[in-house]
C-alpha cells in the first residue's frame, strides 16, 4: 500500500499519512477553497490542487515539497472566440481530472474541464492547450450535454502505460472517446452502453460514464460506473459488457476501483438509485467482485448501516495493493486493510470530499 | 482620477492590494493598471475571454455595472469603482 492520502475536499486539501499503524494529518492547505482535485503526479511526486475559487474562478497549484510551499500556475483557458455552443462563450469552469502523461513523455499532463475542452501541457504543466480535435468533434456542440454538471465535462483520462499516445477519456454527457496518436484524432466508444434518459438509449453519443477506468494489470480491461449500470470492456473499450446486478445493489453510483494485481476484481459504492442519491436504505455498502461482474458481494463489515445519508463521488474511491479507502459527500473518510473485508473510520468530520489518491 | 477599493476577500490573494486612485479612462484600462502591480489578479476577476466572473460584482459610485461582458460602463474623474465578490455559496 502507499502510504499517503490525498483528499481534494469541499474546504481544502488534506494529506494524511500512515505512520506507525495509524493515519495522521500531514498536510492542509487552501483552507476553505474547494479542491475539486487532488493529484500527486508519481513521476516525481510532484502535488497537484485543482482550486474551484467559486467567486475567482479556477486555480491550479503545484507543490515539489509535499504542500509545504505552493506556486500558482497558469489553469487552462480557453482561446478568445471558442464557445461552447453557438453564442455560448467557453471558460473554464471546473477542473475535473487529471492525469501524467505517461514515462516516454516525462513533460505531458492532462486536465479534463467543465465546460468539456481537454487540455494538454508539454512543458510539465506550465502552460496548457486545449486539444483542439476533440474540441472540435463533429458530435460535441449538438450531441454533448451537462450531467451532473451544467454543461459537457471530462471527468475520466486514462492513459495506456504501453503506448502513452493511446488514451480513452470519459465525458459526461457524451461517453468514451479513444485516441491513438496522442490527442491528434478520437473514435467514439460507448458500443454496448445504454443511456435510459435518452430517446434513442442507444445513441451513438450523450453517454453518461459517471467514472472510466482501466485494470492496472491488463490496460485493455476497462471498467465504467455509469449512470445506467456498471459496464466492463475487455476489448479496450470496442464492447462494452452490463454486469450490474439487476435485483441487488451494485448498479446505480458514482466511482469505481480496480485492483492492482486483478483486472477482474473491483469495487463499486451503490447509492440507491438515480432517484433517490442516498446510502441504500440507511446502510452504507462497497460491493466488491473477484469475477469481472459476474457477481458481487456486498462489503458492510465496519461502516455505519443506520441512519446513513452518505455517497461517494467519482473519484473517491480508490484501491492500493490490499488497501481500499473512500470519501464520502458527508466529509467521512474509511479505510480497509484487506479489500475491503473490514472497515475502519480515519475520520468522521471532514469536508465533502471529491477526490482521494493513494500516493507515496 | 477615479479611486478604486477592493473586496478584502481579494486580498488573501494579493496582499499588496489596496485601496488607490488609479489612471484609466475604461474600467478595462483601470483593470489593465492594476494588473501591472498585482500580476494575476485580473484573472481572479474576469474570466479567460475577459467577462466579468459570474460571482463578481463591480460597483461604479454605488450602481452595479451592467455590461458585464465588454465592461463598458462609463465613470468621472471622480468616480470610486468597488470591486466586491457576491455573496454566494456556503
Amino acid at each position: 500500500m502507499k502510504p499517503t492520502l490525498l483528499l481534494g475536499t469541499r474546504k481544502g486539501f488534506i494529506a494524511y499519512h500512515f505512520l506507525n499503524n495509524q493515519w495522521q494529518v500531514e498536510n492542509c492547505s487552501f483552507e476553505g477553497v474547494a479542491v475539486s482535485i487532488a493529484y500527486a503526479d508519481p513521476r516525481n511526486g510532484t502535488w497537484w490542487a485543482c482550486l474551484d475559487h467559486g467567486h475567482w474562478g479556477v486555480k491550479l497549484q503545484r507543490s515539489k515539497d509535499r504542500g509545504q510551499t505552493w506556486e500558482e500556475v497558469a489553469a487552462p483557458a480557453y482561446p478568445e472566440g471558442e464557445e461552447v455552443k453557438d453564442g455560448k462563450p467557453a471558460a473554464t469552469r471546473y477542473l475535473w481530472s487529471m492525469s501524467h502523461g505517461g514515462s516516454h513523455f516525462t513533460q505531458r499532463l492532462w486536465i479534463g474541464t467543465d465546460p468539456g475542452g481537454l487540455f494538454m501541457s508539454e512543458d510539465e504543466g506550465n502552460s496548457f492547450q486545449l486539444v483542439q480535435s476533440l474540441w472540435q468533434h463533429p458530435t460535441r456542440k449538438e450531441g454533448w450535454f451537462g450531467g451532473g454538471r451544467d454543461l459537457p465535462g471530462i471527468h475520466s483520462i486514462v492513459v495506456d502505460p504501453r503506448n502513452e499516445d493511446h488514451i480513452h477519456i470519459g465525458i459526461s454527457c457524451a461517453g468514451v472517446f479513444e485516441t491513438t496518436d496522442g490527442g491528434k484524432n478520437w473514435a467514439i466508444r460507448n458500443k454496448g452502453l445504454r443511456a435510459d434518459f435518452l430517446p434513442d438509449p442507444n445513441a451513438e453519443v450523450g453517454h453518461d460514464p459517471h467514472i472510466v477506468v482501466a485494470a492496472p494489470g491488463n490496460p485493455d480491461v476497462l471498467w465504467q460506473q455509469n449512470h445506467c449500470g456498471i459496464f466492463r470492456s475487455t476489448d479496450g473499450g470496442m464492447n462494452w459488457q452490463d454486469i450490474s446486478e439487476s435485483e441487488g445493489p451494485a448498479r446505480f453510483g458514482f466511482a469505481i476501483a480496480v485492483a492492482e494485481d486483478n483486472p477482474n476484481q473491483a469495487w463499486v459504492a451503490p447509492a440507491d438509485s438515480d432517484m433517490i442519491r442516498t446510502a441504500i436504505k440507511g446502510a452504507l455498502r462497497i460491493c466488491r467482485t473477484d469475477d469481472g461482474g459476474k457477481t458481487w458481494k456486498q462489503l458492510r463489515n465496519g461502516l455505519p448501516q443506520e441512519n446513513c445519508y452518505d455517497i461517494i463521488y467519482r473519484h473517491a474511491l480508490v484501491t492500493s495493493g490490499d488497501a481500499v479507502a473512500f470519501g464520502t459527500t458527508t466529509g467521512n473518510l474509511f479505510f480497509s486493510p484487506d479489500r475491503g473485508e473490514n472497515w475502519q473510520v480515519i475520520n468522521n468530520y471532514l469536508p465533502m470530499i471529491y477526490s482521494v489518491q493513494f500516493v507515496d | 482620477m477615479p479611486t478604486v477599493k477592493f473586496t478584502y476577500a481579494l486580498k488573501r490573494f494579493f496582499p499588496k492590494l489596496k485601496d488607490t486612485a488609479i489612471a484609466g479612462n475604461t474600467l478595462t484600462a483601470v483593470l489593465q493598471e492594476i494588473e501591472a502591480g498585482n500580476p494575476g489578479v485580473c484573472k481572479y476577476v474576469l474570466d479567460e475571454q475577459g467577462h466579468l466572473r459570474q460571482h463578481v460584482n463591480i460597483f461604479i459610485d454605488g450602481a452595479l455595472i451592467k455590461d458585464r461582458t465588454t465592461l463598458s460602463d462609463p465613470f468621472t474623474e471622480n468616480s470610486e469603482i468597488y470591486i466586491m465578490q457576491a455573496l454566494s455559496g456556503g
